[in-house]
C-alpha cells in the first residue's frame, strides 16, 4: 500500500539532488511538536480520549531512529508539551527525559528489533507515563481517579502502531533529495 | 540479553564525550522536569504568563480547527435529520402541542412573578454577557480537564468569569492571555460549584470527576432524597456563578448524592457566553424566625 504520491521517486529527478538539512534534521522536531498540539486542536473533550500523541511520536522516532533525536530532546519537546496538555509544567519534561533513558537502557539489552518487540516496549512505555502523568496531575490538586485512565490506555496502545507508521512515512519525506548540488 | 560490558563508542575522544554530554543532558532534563514540576506545585501562577502566550499562538489555528468541528458536525447532523425526518415529525409535532399551553402557563406565571418581584423591589437584571466566543481547544489528552477561549483580555476576559453555553454551565475562566483564555471545565476534579435541585432548592455541590461526568454531594447527610432526572441549576451561594444556570441531571444515585451528566457538553457548544462574576446582595437584614418547637 502506498500512502503517499510518487513525489521525489519517479517523476522528480534524483540525481544531482540532496536532501535538504533543515528538513532532514528538523523534521522530527516539528512532527512531535505538532503531535503535542493535536489532542489539544481535534476535540473539546470531556474526559481523557485522545492518546498522548507528543509523547508517542517522541518515542516512535526513539526507537525508528535511536541518536536522530538526541537524549536530552525530552527537554525542550516537554516543555513544549507541557505548555499545551494541561498538566503540571514539567511533567512532560521530566516523563519524556526518563522515557528516552529508559527506552536507551531497554535497547542495549534488546539489540534486535521487531513489530512486536517495539510495540511490547513501547506499551509499557505507554501504561508507565499515563499512570505517572495521571499522579503528577493529582498530586497538583486533582484527585481524578485510575480508572479514568483505562480508555485513553487503550487506545494509545492501539494507536502506536498507526503512530510509527506515520513517523516512517515522514522518515521517507524528511529524506527526499530535491536540493540541486551545484 | 546482558548490555555489552564495554559501552565505549570508539576510539574518538570527539564521539566519547558528545555521546557523554548528550546522556548528561539526558539527565539533567529529568532533574530539570522534577525542579519545574516542585515550582509549579508550590508556585501554580508561576508559568502562567508563557502558558497563555503560547495559547495566544495558537488562537487562530484553533479558530480554523473549531470551524471544521462545527462543519463537519453539521454533516453529520444533516445525515441524521434526513433519516429520522419522519418519526421526528411526528414527535415535534406532539411535544408542540404540549409545549403551547405549556407556554400560556410560563407567561401567566411570568407576569406574576413581575409583580411579586416588583412588590418585594428586586428587579434585578442580568447584565449581558461580557463576550459570546468559541471554546479553540483542550487537553485531550489529560485527565485534567481545561479549554481555551477564542477571547482574552483584548475581548474584556478576566480571571474567574463563568463561562456558560445556552445549554448550561460549562466552567469558568482560569488563567488570561491577550488573545486567548483557559477555562477550568466544571467536569474537572478541581471544580467544585454551589448547586442546587431546581425543582425545590436541596442544596448540593457538583463537583467533577474526570470523565465527563460530575459528583453532587449533598450538603445535608441523611436521607437521600435525589431522584434519577433531577435538574440542577448553579445557587449562587458564595457568589462567581450567577443562580439559576443549569449545570447537570442526575444519572445515578449513590449513597451521598448522585452522579450526573453535564447538560452543556462542550464538544457541542458551538458559541460560549462569557459572564460578569456574580457577586450575591448582603441580604437584606431579616427579623429572627420563631423556631417552630
Amino acid at each position: 500500500m502506498r500512502l503517499w504520491p510518487s513525489f521525489g521517486r519517479e517523476r522528480a529527478p534524483r540525481i544531482n539532488r540532496a536532501p535538504s538539512s533543515l528538513i532532514a534534521r528538523g523534521t522530527p522536531w516539528l512532527t512531535v511538536m505538532l503531535a503535542s498540539l493535536l489532542p489539544g486542536l481535534s476535540l473539546i473533550a470531556s474526559a481523557p480520549v485522545l492518546p498522548p500523541f507528543g509523547f508517542l511520536v517522541f518515542i516512535s522516532w526513539r526507537q525508528l531512529r535511536p541518536g536522530l533525536l538526541p537524549v536530552w530532546a525530552g527537554l525542550p519537546l516537554g516543555m513544549f508539551d507541557d505548555l499545551y496538555s494541561g498538566q503540571p509544567f514539567g511533567s512532560a519534561v521530566l516523563l519524556f527525559s526518563a522515557a528516552a533513558i529508559a527506552l536507551d537502557l531497554i535497547e542495549a539489552r534488546l539489540p534486535w528489533r521487531n513489530f512486536l518487540t517495539e510495540w511490547l516496549v513501547a506499551i509499557g512505555l505507554i501504561i508507565v507515563y499515563t499512570g505517572f502523568a495521571l499522579a503528577l496531575a493529582n498530586l497538583d490538586g486533582a484527585h481524578t481517579p485510575l480508572r479514568v485512565t483505562w480508555p485513553q490506555i487503550v487506545i494509545s496502545i492501539l494507536a502506536y502502531p498507526l503512530v510509527g507508521r506515520f513517523v516512517a512515512l515522514a522518515d521517507r519525506l524528511r529524506l527526499t533529495p530535491f536540493l540541486e548540488i551545484r | 540479553m546482558a548490555p555489552p560490558a564495554n559501552r565505549r563508542s570508539g576510539f574518538s575522544r570527539r564521539a566519547q564525550y558528545t555521546i557523554f554530554i548528550s546522556y548528561f543532558a539526558g539527565v539533567a532534563g529529568v532533574l530539570l522536569g522534577v525542579v519545574l514540576l516542585v515550582v509549579s506545585f508550590v508556585q501554580p501562577s508561576a508559568f502562567v504568563g508563557m502558558r497563555a502566550l503560547a495559547s495566544d499562538v495558537t488562537e487562530p489555528a484553533g479558530q480554523v480547527t473549531a470551524t471544521g468541528r462545527m462543519a463537519s458536525k453539521n454533516v453529520f447532523a444533516t445525515v441524521a435529520g434526513f433519516i429520522k425526518a419522519g418519526s421526528q415529525h411526528a414527535k415535534l409535532e406532539r411535544e408542540l402541542a404540549l409545549a403551547k399551553t405549556r407556554l400560556v402557563e410560563a407567561r401567566a406565571m411570568s407576569v406574576e412573578n413581575r409583580r411579586l418581584k416588583g412588590l418585594l423591589g428586586l428587579a434585578r437584571q442580568n447584565p449581558p454577557p461580557v463576550v459570546v466566543t468559541r471554546l479553540t481547544s483542550s487537553t485531550a489528552a489529560s485527565t485534567r480537564r481545561f479549554a481555551t477561549l477564542a477571547a482574552g483580555i483584548d475581548r474584556g476576559v478576566q480571571k474567574g468569569m463563568p463561562v456558560r453555553s445556552e445549554l448550561g454551565l460549562l466552567g469558568r475562566v482560569l488563567e488570561v492571555g491577550q488573545s486567548s483564555a483557559r477555562v477550568l471545565l466544571v467536569t474537572d476534579t478541581e471544580s467544585l460549584v454551589p448547586v442546587r435541585r431546581a425543582s425545590d432548592g436541596v442544596p448540593a455541590f457538583a463537583q467533577g470527576t474526570g470523565d465527563g461526568t460530575i459528583r453532587i454531594k449533598l450538603i445535608s447527610l441523611g436521607l437521600n432524597p435525589l431522584k434519577k432526572g433531577d435538574v440542577f441549576v448553579t445557587s449562587g451561594s458564595g457568589g462567581l456563578y450567577r443562580p439559576g444556570t443549569p449545570i447537570a441531571i442526575a444519572a445515578r444515585i449513590n449513597s451521598d448524592g448522585a452522579i450526573a451528566q453535564v447538560l452543556a457538553n462542550p464538544s457541542d457548544a458551538d458559541y460560549v457566553l462569557v459572564d460578569q462574576p456574580f457577586a450575591p446582595v448582603p441580604p437584606p437584614p431579616v427579623a429572627p424566625i420563631p423556631d417552630s418547637q
